[in-house]
């Protein structure tokens, strides 16, 4: 049977989608729990759809965070986007005026959707690109608005449901550990970390850290003579 | 405008930046400088290891409960993660796992 190019990017979504869903509604029961309710969920997802920030930046947002130790902790966790944008520069090349949308909406899952594509006809690549961002984006707005509705009207008690942004970061960690022979930067980064927070304090650590990161990091590529 | 609505704008703009600057600086086919691309290899793990003990940085180990439901379900995490490799599965199951131990014991 011939597929449609949305019934491509729909088959090839799916697990995405459902994993946006799911993800997306303890965004919102999470930003719910912290007083921000489905419509600060929902322009979040939209503004900045990029998960594990909005989970940050909900943390930022409680403990009144500096506007600088915003924009960096953002441009530290966010840095990854440059360089699917670097890699996809040819892909994305002839995509007219669904370009700018197609670079605002990369996101982790979609870039890892779009690197991969099934097989297209000529010429269904850009809608392919577009259908599979913008069900992306749309699911995972779907997602936390559903969570920031939800939230309120769980018969059970979510206390302790903001555990799920620790439990994401962990696993993260745990996959990223996995995935690489390469453990001295994820060391670099917890003990930086864990000495910043003693010496400064659980509000003020962040910046420290991240200055500290970065220093060790370029100090450690010029030691291994800077081939890494 | 609110201090929180000025986090989600600052967050929104920085990540819009990062998305856009690629292909404002980069649209020949300059090649990326390495240190960019070293960073690029290196950064994501140093910096969610960072934000392993941001989440975690209000634990107090020296008075009840010691931090044992986090560190516990931490390692629920970790060993649902190691088990299966399936994010989803290792959120839900670290989140119920942490909910039942704040709720019916801690």
């Amino acid at each position: 049977m011939h597929k449609t190019v949305f019934q491509k990017a729909l088959t090839a979504c799916l697990p995405v989608i459902a994993s946006f869903i799911v993800i997306g509604i303890s965004f919102g029961v999470v930003a719910q729990s912290r007083g921000f309710g489905p419509l600060w969920a929902a322009s979040m997802s939209t503004f900045i759809f990029a998960g594990s920030m909005q989970f940050v930046a909900l943390e930022l947002m409680g403990s009144g965070a500096g506007l600088l130790t915003v924009a960096l902790t953002t441009l530290m966790v966010n840095l990854r986007h440059v360089f699917y944008g670097l890699s996809m520069i040819e892909t994305y090349k002839n995509t007219g005026r669904a370009k700018p949308y197609l670079i605002f909406a990369l996101c982790d899952e979609t870039y890892s959707l779009v690197c991969n594509p099934p097989a297209l006809a000529p010429g269904e690549e850009k809608v392919f690109y577009l259908l599979v961002s913008a069900m992306n984006h749309l699911s995972w707005i779907l997602g936390s608005t559903l969570g920031g509705l939800l939230g309120a009207a769980l018969p059970f008690s979510t206390k302790g449901i903001d555990f799920a942004l620790t439990a994401l970061f962990v696993s993260v960690m745990a996959e990223q550990w996995l995935s690489t022979k390469e453990h001295t930067p994820a060391l670099l980064g917890l003990g930086l970390s864990l000495l910043c927070l003693l010496l400064f304090g659980p509000e003020n650590f962040l910046l420290p850290a991240m200055v500290l990161i970065l220093l060790s990091l370029s100090l450690y590529r010029l030691r291994k003579g800077a081939k890494a | 405008m609110s201090h929180a609505a000025l986090t989600v704008a600052v967050a929104a703009l920085v990540t819009v930046a990062l998305r856009f600057l690629p292909f404002l600086f980069f649209g020949g086919k300059r090649e990326t400088p390495p240190f960019i691309a070293y960073l690029g290899r290196v950064l994501p793990s140093a910096i969610m290891a960072m934000l392993v003990v941001y989440c975690l940085r209000n634990l107090d180990l020296t008075a009840l409960p010691f931090g044992i439901p986090e560190l516990l379900s931490c390692t629920v995490v970790v060993l649902l993660h190691v088990w299966k490799r399936n994010t989803i599965l290792s959120i839900l199951g670290g989140t119920a796992c942490y909910m039942l131990l704040v709720q019916l014991i801690f």
